[in-house]
């Protein structure tokens, strides 16, 4: 009996100390420091906000660069990636059909080696990167779809390049392009 | 693989290296009762709980109170989660609305985040919650991971004492590792993880309008607070479905890395307060190096299998169910440290990963947790196997065998066999019942041999309290959620109890003073033979099931076959 009550008490103790006080602290903390990261890094433009820097969007208008394939559509609630094993004939079938599609779409040659990110789905469903290469790739079409003459094409490739991320520290990850904030900058290419 | 990828590789490494002795020489101090430089900071709060429960902090006990005060504390850790989760709607801090939780999913849930699983069953965004994830979650966060530091300071106790049947004081062990070694680290990963862009706030989730004019509902939440805890304690339960993965929970490269190395540090650095407190750094880095080796022959072993060129998809990067930002090698560095350790939290879906990268994870959850394992648990798993290799040794020169100068004698070895073999029958029982019966087949995403290895998995997480999982696996069914709980119950409390009954009987021996005679336990030998014991006591367990699984869809794949 002794030992249930002090089970029960300093269960309280450490419900009040971790599980309430650590967490408003921390909360308190970032809020001051990193207000605008704590909360999502939320982009807003002209008073509506389009989304999180961090979290992708599905893309499939041709004025816009396409991401990866996502098993939920981009949808966060719940997120999450098709759990299809190697061996699983439904995965080989989406990877050729994948590769078909990117290829028709961006009206490439039908040989073009399509970077293995666009063929296979993200973990999360939310992946807001793909390679530099693969954006690359979509430039001719984004910019046919927008009518762009020579000179904004030129502009749209500077764009890519510049969206490109380096690995973090010159040595962390992987280079990448963020395609949402990359779409959310060539809608004011004039 | 790219040099940028072998230094990636190498960074990890020499980080996890570096800070083992550093945070092991703060631990140890900290749990002998040293002065150490967080008392002026939380030492108040320290005497304050003593206080409140009205408990002596020198007041020391026998093994049996240990373990029933362990116990007693745990039990109030579960009624308390399973019954918020059934109230949730109810209570405060619900601002997505979600209705209250299955009675199996709540006790599923309530079981895996008190034994330091975090197996789960649910999908957080749209399940839990608040104040579920944050004032029942976190704080099993902590105190299962407490509960681990605790049971492995009992036994060091048990191994560095003479005649004595006094172990400590739980209460004590716990309070100093949650105030002392986890709330410090998991403030300061928390504030870092922020600052590459984990979310922490109580806001509603958010509305917008994509660029293309659809609606995309942003989730919340107090995240940051949670994921830190989650690496720091091993527990590996993630706010959001796709854990890691997810953008909110890991943005970046470096928060990548930033979790990566709070997976393995504490479990590292207790080898070293181990060796400190049992008086011989030594003893501390033979286990280190026994535990590392493994590791990185694991993960040398993924690796090669992951950039293996296939007949199904030729020489493609085998991206799916990976992060563009993460690429593979960061992926794999991850799914063979969330394994060894029992964290269970995942950067990618291990499901996809090539079935021979699985099958490292599957082993590395297998081997008993053992290889850095969860916090506290994996050390105290690793002396169970030391105790075994001492006792083989002893057979195969004829002494009587003795570990830091106790004898090893027929209890030790059946207590021993006791926690070696608890989780095995978990696994191996459990998943032949699920592979035959419909209630386990009807949970399957994948067919053949892939679909078994679904099944395998799920039960070696739930034995080894990993908590990872080839997440195909529908498991929030009656069937599944009542028996990967009781498995999780088995390989929690089969293994601390023999610990502790070990910790007991092993304090009350007389210490035999090191002589020419005594078979060295801190050498290069006696890392091969302990590597040697445990992969053949895996290797016989295990082999079987995983030829049905990984091994026999390895051999498919590399025909081109799918199913």
């Amino acid at each position: 009996m002794k030992t249930l009550i002090i089970s029960l008490k300093i269960f309280l103790f450490f419900t009040i100390l971790t599980g309430i006080v650590y967490p408003l602290v921390v909360t308190g903390i970032v809020q001051v420091v990193f207000p605008h990261k704590a909360n999502g890094n939320l982009i807003v433009e002209a008073g509506k906000t389009v989304g999180s820097e961090l979290i992708g969007q599905q893309f499939d208008s041709t004025i816009y660069f396409m991401g990866r394939p996502s098993v939920t559509l981009y949808n966060p609630l719940p997120s999450g990636g098709s759990n299809y094993g190697l061996t699983n004939a439904k995965l080989k079938n989406l990877v050729e059909e994948r590769k078909q599609q990117f290829i028709r779409f961006n009206q490439l040659d039908s040989l073009t080696e399509v970077p293995s990110e666009m063929l296979f789905a993200s973990a999360s469903g939310l992946d807001p990167h793909i390679s530099p290469k693969a954006a690359l790739l979509q430039v001719e079409r984004v910019a046919n779809a927008r009518g762009f003459n020579a000179d904004q094409k030129q502009q749209l490739q500077k764009l890519v390049l510049e969206f490109t991320e380096e690995p973090q520290f010159l040595c962390l990850g992987e280079k990448r392009v963020n395609i949402f904030l990359l779409n959310l900058e060539i809608d004011n290419i004039q | 693989m790219t040099i940028l990828e072998i230094i990636q590789i190498l960074i990890f490494f020499s980080l996890l290296i570096g800070l083992t002795p550093i945070l092991g020489k703060y631990m140890a101090n900290v749990f002998t009762g040293n002065r150490h430089f967080m008392l002026p900071v939380f030492g108040w709060l320290e005497r304050l709980a003593y206080r409140f429960i009205k408990v002596d902090p020198n007041e020391e006990t026998n093994w049996k109170s240990y373990a029933f005060g362990l116990l007693m504390f745990n039990l109030t850790g579960f009624l308390f989660v399973f019954l918020i989760q059934l109230f949730q709607a109810v209570l405060p801090l619900n601002p997505a609305h979600l209705s209250n939780v299955s009675w199996h999913s709540a006790f599923n849930t309530a079981v895996s985040f008190m034994t330091n699983t975090n197996w789960q069953g649910y999908a957080g965004e749209t399940t839990l919650s608040y104040f579920v994830q944050m004032v029942g979650l976190t704080v099993q966060n902590f105190v299962s991971a407490a509960t681990g530091i605790a049971v492995l300071l009992a036994l060091i106790k048990g191994i560095s004492r003479k005649t004595t049947d006094k172990l400590g004081n739980f209460w004590v062990d716990l309070t100093r590792s949650t105030l002392y070694v986890l709330l410090p680290l998991s403030i300061v990963l928390a504030v870092l993880l922020v600052g590459q862009g984990v979310v922490q706030n109580f806001n509603s989730y958010e509305t917008i309008q994509t660029l293309q004019g659809a609606e995309q509902v942003i989730p919340s939440g107090p995240a940051a607070s949670q994921i830190a805890i989650k690496q720091m304690g091993t527990n590996g339960g993630g706010f959001f479905n796709a854990n890691s993965a997810h953008p909110f929970e890991n943005p970046t490269p470096f928060s990548n890395l930033l979790e990566m190395l709070a997976i393995l540090l504490i479990p590292a650095s207790l080898t070293f307060t181990y060796g400190k407190m049992v008086g011989s750094t030594r003893q501390g880095w033979t286990i280190f190096t026994a535990m590392i080796i493994l590791l990185i022959s694991g993960l040398a072993i993924s690796l090669y299998a992951e950039y293996a060129s296939n007949p199904v998809f030729g020489h493609l990067s085998l991206m799916e169910g990976k992060e563009t930002r993460f690429g593979i090698t960061n992926s794999l560095i991850w799914s063979t440290s969330t394994t060894a350790a029992s964290n269970g939290s995942v950067n990618a879906m291990h499901d996809s990963l090539s079935p021979l990268s699985g099958m490292i994870a599957m082993i590395n959850i297998m081997l008993g947790e053992v290889v850095f394992g969860g916090v506290g648990a994996g050390l105290y798993g690793m002396v169970i196997f030391v105790i075994l290799t001492v006792f083989i040794a002893g057979l195969m020169v004829g002494r009587t065998p003795e570990y830091m100068g106790k004898k090893i004698e027929a209890f030790e070895v059946k207590m021993a066999i006791i926690a070696v073999l608890a989780p095995s029958f978990v696994i191996l029982i459990f998943s032949a019942w699920a592979s035959v019966s419909q209630m386990g087949l009807s949970s399957l995403n994948n067919s053949g041999p892939h679909g078994f290895s679904e099944i395998l998995y799920a039960f070696s997480s739930a034995a080894g309290n990993n908590g990872s999982a080839f997440a195909g696996l529908n498991a929030n069914t009656v069937f599944y959620n009542l028996t990967l709980g009781i498995g999780m119950l088995i390989g929690r409390f089969g293994v601390i109890i023999p610990v502790l009954a070990i910790a007991g009987s092993m304090g009350r021996k007389k210490i035999t003073p090191l002589s020419a005679g005594t078979f060295r336990t801190d050498n290069w030998l006696f890392i091969g033979l302990l590597i040697g014991v445990i992969l053949i006591v895996g290797g016989l367990t295990f082999f079987p099931a995983l030829s049905l699984g990984p091994i026999v869809e390895q051999l498919l794949l590399n025909n081109g076959i799918t199913f």
